[in-house]
C-alpha cells in the first residue's frame, strides 16, 4: 500500500477517530488517502484554525489531537498552535506536507523549511527520508506527544514519498532509547516531603496545569483532605482542585494565584514556610518579582519534566514524576505520619480572614449594563458550572478564571503560556467535536475573536454547537488597561470601534446570532441562546472601561497587590 | 504585556549587569547522541536561544556506527549551564551529556598554523616547533605549515610564539576530551 494508506492504518491503531486540517498541493496524496481511509476529517478554514481545534480536542479529552496541513504556507501558518502547544503542554501531532524530495532547498512552489522553523517549539520532530520510515515515526510521534511531559510533535512529509509503495506491517513498540520520562517519583524524596509537610506550620499546595495532564485531581483532592492543606491553582490548573459545589466555596480552596488571583493566594503564598508546587512551573505571572517571592517558605517541587526543577525558584525537595503517581505516594506517606491538623488553626484564620476582608469584586451598574464579571457570572449561572469553557486572552480570559467556577478538570481551556489571541472559537470547536454530549461554551473578546471568526463556516458547516459568547467593550481590553494604569492613560491603537457587526457577521457564515445588552435579563437571555441548536454566537454588549483587578502590577511583589 | 510594567526606560547600566552574569568557567561537554539528520541543529539551538556562544565544537562518529558524539565548550556561569544542560536531556536524539570537570579529563585539539618563514627564521622557527612537540607538515620558499596537538592553552601559547613571524593562517579543530581511569566518557 502507499505511505499514505499506512498513514492512516497507523492513526486508527492509535485510536484516533477525527483530525482537522486543510488540504494543498503537497498533501494531496494524504488527503486522496482520506477518501476511503476510515478516519474523520473535519475540513477548518485556516490552518491556525485547525491548530487550535486539535488543541481543544486534547485538552477537553486528554487524548492526542491531530492537524494537518499542506507545505510552505499551510505549515507557517501552523507555528501559532505548535508554539501553543509546546507552551500550555499539549499532547498534538501535527502533520504537514513537504514538497518533492528533488525540489526540497530550491525554493520550490511553496517550500517552507518547516523542520527548521517549528524546531525551537516542537517537543520533536520527523523528517520522513523513506517512504518505509513513515508508520514507525507516526507511532513514536503518539507516544513522545502524551508521554512524560506532553507536546506537540511534527511529521513533515515529502510528498514524493508519501505516495510511493511501501511494505506495511504494523508497529507495536517505540524504539526511543534517549527518551524516558520517569513518572514515578523518588520514593525517598516523597518520603522526605511528606515529613516537610508535617512539620509545616503555613503549607500551601500550589497545582498547575501539571496535574490536570496527568490526570491528577483525583489524587490532588485526596493530598488536599488528607489534613486542611489550603490549596491554589495557577490559571492552567483551573478545576484540578474544585472551587466548589452549587455556589458553595469549597473551605479549603484560596482561588487562582499570580498576577490577577486572589489576595488570599497570594498572600497565603507571600506567607507560607513551604510550599508544595505540583505541575507547576514558577512562571512570571505567578512570582511577580522573583527576589520577592514566597521569602520565607522551603519548596518541594514536584514535576515530570526534570527542566522544571529549580529553574526559577530553587527546589528544597526536588521530586522528578507525574502529578498522579507521585501524589498517590505522597498521601499515604503522609497519612502515616499521623500529623496534628490542629498546628494549622493559627495559619486557617489568617487565610480565612484574608478571604472574608478581599472577596473577588466589582462595583455593578446602576443600571441595565453588563458588567464584564457579572457576564461571566451569569454564564455560570446558565450552565449550571458544567460546561466546557474556552477563551482567548485578555481581561475576558481572567475575568472567566475569576468568576467561573470550574468544579472538574478539562472543563477550562484557554492559552496560558504562549498568551493567543484567537484561540477559543477553534479551541471550543475541537472541544466540542471531542465532547459532543457535554455543552462547549467560548467566552471571546471582540479583538481575539476577529483572529479565528472565519471558523464559524467550519462550525455552521459541521453542525458543530458550540455557544460563542463575546464579551465586546469595543477595545483590546488589556491592553488599554496597561495604558490606562502605566502608560498615563494614553491610549494607543486599542479601540475597535463596533466593528464588525458580529450578528451579521455570524449570519453570513450561517450561524445564529443574537445581541444582548441587558443584565437584568441576562441568565435567561443565556439560556435561551444555549438552547438554540446549532452554533451560536451572542454579541454581549458590556461596559467599555472596565479594569481587571486584582492585579499585581508586572514585576512588584504579592504584598503589592493593588484594586 | 511588556516587562516591566511601567515606562521608565531601563537603563544600559542593568542591561550590562544582567550580560556580566553570564561569565564563568569554561566548561567541557560530551553529549552521545543518536546519528539522526538535524541533531546538531537541535543541539546548537538550544544554546542560540538562550545567548550562549559556542567556543568550540567537534562532531565525529564513536565505536558504534548509530552514535555520533558531540564535544562542545562553553563559556558559562554555573547555574545557566544546569538549565541548557537539562534542556539538553530534553532532546529526543541525546543519549547522554556529561559535563566533564578538567581534573579527571584528557583534553586534546589539533591546530594547523601556516607561518612566514625564510632563510633564518625557519631554522629557529622548527625550533620553537620541537619545544611544542610540533610537526613540520609542508614546507615551501617562503612559509611553513605545523601542526600541533594538545590542550587549548598548549595551542594558545604556541600561537603566541609563532605569531611575530608572520601568523598567515590558523585553523584548529575544537576540543574533544576523554574521562580519565575504566569508566566511559
Amino acid at each position: 500500500m502507499r505511505a499514505v494508506d499506512a498513514l492512516m492504518e497507523c492513526l486508527k491503531a492509535e485510536g484516533v477517530d477525527v483530525v482537522f486540517g486543510l488540504p494543498g498541493g503537497a498533501n494531496l496524496p494524504t488527503y486522496d488517502a482520506f477518501v476511503t481511509g476510515g478516519i474523520r476529517h473535519i475540513l477548518v478554514r485556516h490552518e491556525a484554525g485547525g491548530g487550535h481545534a486539535a488543541e481543544g480536542y486534547a485538552k477537553a479529552t486528554g487524548k492526542v489531537g491531530v492537524a494537518f496541513a499542506t507545505s510552505g504556507p499551510g505549515a507557517t501558518n501552523l507555528i501559532t498552535p505548535i508554539c501553543d502547544a509546546m507552551m500550555d503542554s499539549v499532547p498534538v501531532v501535527f502533520i504537514t506536507g513537504q514538497v518533492r524530495t528533488e525540489l526540497l532547498g530550491t525554493d520550490g512552489f511553496q517550500e517552507a523549511d518547516t523542520l527548521g522553523i517549528t524546531m525551537p517549539v516542537v517537543k520533536h520532530s520527523f523528517m520522513i527520508q523513506h517512504p518505509q520510515e513513515l508508520p514507525r515515526a507516526i507511532h513514536e510521534a503518539f507516544y513522545i506527544a502524551q508521554s512524560g511531559r506532553p507536546g506537540p510533535v511534527l511529521i513533515d512529509i515529502p510528498q514524493d514519498l508519501s505516495r510511493a509503495e511501501i511494505d506495511y506491517e504494523p508497529v507495536t513498540d517505540v524504539r526511543l532509547p534517549g527518551y524516558q520520562p520517569r513518572v514515578e517519583g523518588n520514593q525517598k524524596q516523597i518520603r522526605q516531603a511528606a515529613k516537610a509537610l508535617a512539620a509545616a506550620q503555613r503549607p500551601v499546595i500550589y497545582a498547575g496545569g501539571g496535574v490536570v495532564n496527568a490526570n491528577g485531581s483525583q489524587e490532588l483532592r485526596e493530598f488536599a483532605r488528607s489534613d486542611r492543606f489550603p490549596v491554589t491553582c495557577t490559571l492552567m490548573g483551573l478545576g484540578a482542585f474544585p472551587a466548589g459545589v452549587g455556589g458553595t466555596p469549597d473551605p479549603q480552596w484560596l482561588g487562582m494565584l499570580g498576577m490577577h488571583g486572589t489576595r488570599a493566594a497570594n498572600y497565603a503564598m507571600d506567607e507560607a514556610d513551604l510550599i508544595c508546587a505540583v505541575g507547576a512551573r514558577f512562571d512570571d505571572r505567578i512570582t511577580g518579582k522573583l527576589s520577592e517571592f514566597a521569602p520565607r517558605a522551603k519548596f518541594i517541587h514536584i514535576d515530570v519534566d526534570p527542566a522544571e526543577i529549580s529553574k526559577n525558584v530553587p527546589a528544597h525537595i526536588p521530586i522528578v514524576g507525574d502529578a498522579k503517581h507521585v501524589l498517590a505516594k505522597l498521601v499515604i506517606e503522609y497519612r502515616s505520619l499521623g500529623a496534628d491538623p490542629a498546628r494549622l488553626d493559627a495559619w486557617w484564620s489568617r487565610i480565612d480572614g484574608w478571604k472574608s476582608k478581599y472577596p473577588l469584586g466589582y462595583e455593578d451598574s446602576a443600571d441595565t449594563e453588563i458588567k464584564p464579571q457579572y457576564m461571566v457570572q451569569a454564564l455560570c449561572e446558565a450552565t449550571g458550572g458544567e460546561a466546557i469553557v474556552t477563551s482567548d486572552v485578555g481581561q475576558h480570559q481572567m475575568w472567566t478564571a475569576q468568576y467561573y467556577d470550574f468544579p472538574e478538570p478539562r472543563r477550562w481551556i484557554n492559552s496560558g503560556g504562549l498568551g493567543t489571541m484567537g484561540f477559543g472559537l477553534p479551541a471550543a470547536m475541537g472541544a466540542a467535536v471531542g465532547e459532543p454530549e457535554r455543552l462547549v461554551c467560548c467566552i471571546a473578546g471582540d479583538g481575539s475573536v476577529q483572529m479565528n471568526a472565519q471558523e464559524l463556516a467550519t462550525c455552521a458547516q459541521n453542525k458543530i454547537p458550540i455557544k460563542v459568547f463575546i464579551m465586546n467593550n469595543g477595545y483590546l481590553g488589556m491592553v488599554r488597561q496597561w495604558q490606562e494604569l502605566f502608560w498615563d492613560g494614553k491610549y494607543s491603537h486599542v479601540d475597535m470601534g463596533e466593528f464588525p457587526d458580529f450578528v451579521k457577521l455570524a449570519e453570513a457564515y450561517g450561524v445564529t446570532a443574537l445581541r444582548l445588552t441587558d443584565k437584568t435579563t441576562l441568565v435567561q437571555d443565556m439560556k435561551r441562546a444555549i438552547a438554540i441548536e446549532g452554533p451560536v454566537l451572542v454579541d454581549v454588549r458590556v461596559t467599555r472601561e472596565e479594569n481587571t483587578y486584582p492585579m499585581i502590577p508586572a514585576g512588584s511583589a504579592a504584598r503589592e497587590m493593588v484594586g | 504585556m511588556g516587562e516591566p510594567g511601567t515606562k521608565e526606560p531601563l537603563s544600559l547600566e542593568e542591561l550590562q549587569a544582567a550580560t556580566n552574569m553570564r561569565t564563568g568557567r569554561k566548561h567541557v561537554l560530551s553529549i552521545l547522541v543518536e546519528n539522526k539528520s538535524g541533531v546538531l541543529t537541535r543541539i546548537a539551538g538550544l544554546f542560540a536561544r538562550r545567548g550562549f556562544n559556542i567556543s568550540t565544537l567537534t562532531v565525529g562518529p564513536t565505536e558504534d556506527v548509530q552514535i555520533s558524539r558531540v564535544t562542545l565548550t562553553v563559556d558559562g556561569a554555573l547555574h545557566p549551564i544546569d538549565q541548557v544542560t537539562k534542556q539538553l536531556h530534553k532532546l529526543v536524539n541525546v543519549l547522554k551529556i556529561r559535563d566533564l570537570e578538567p581534573a579527571d579529563t584528557v583534553a586534546r585539539e589539533l591546530a594547523l598554523f601556516k607561518v612566514t618563514a625564510d632563510g633564518v627564521q625557519r631554522g629557529e622557527l622548527m625550533q620553537i616547533a620541537e619545544i611544542f612537540r610540533g610537526k613540520v607538515v609542508d614546507v615551501t620558499k617562503r612559509a611553513v605549515i605545523i601542526e600541533v596537538t594538545g590542550t587549548t592553552d598548549k595551542i594558545e601559547a604556541f600561537e603566541t610564539m609563532v605569531r611575530p613571524f608572520g601568523l598567515i593562517e590558523m585553523m584548529r579543530t575544537g576540543e574533544i576530551a576523554i574521562s580519565r581511569g575504566r569508566s566511559e566518557t
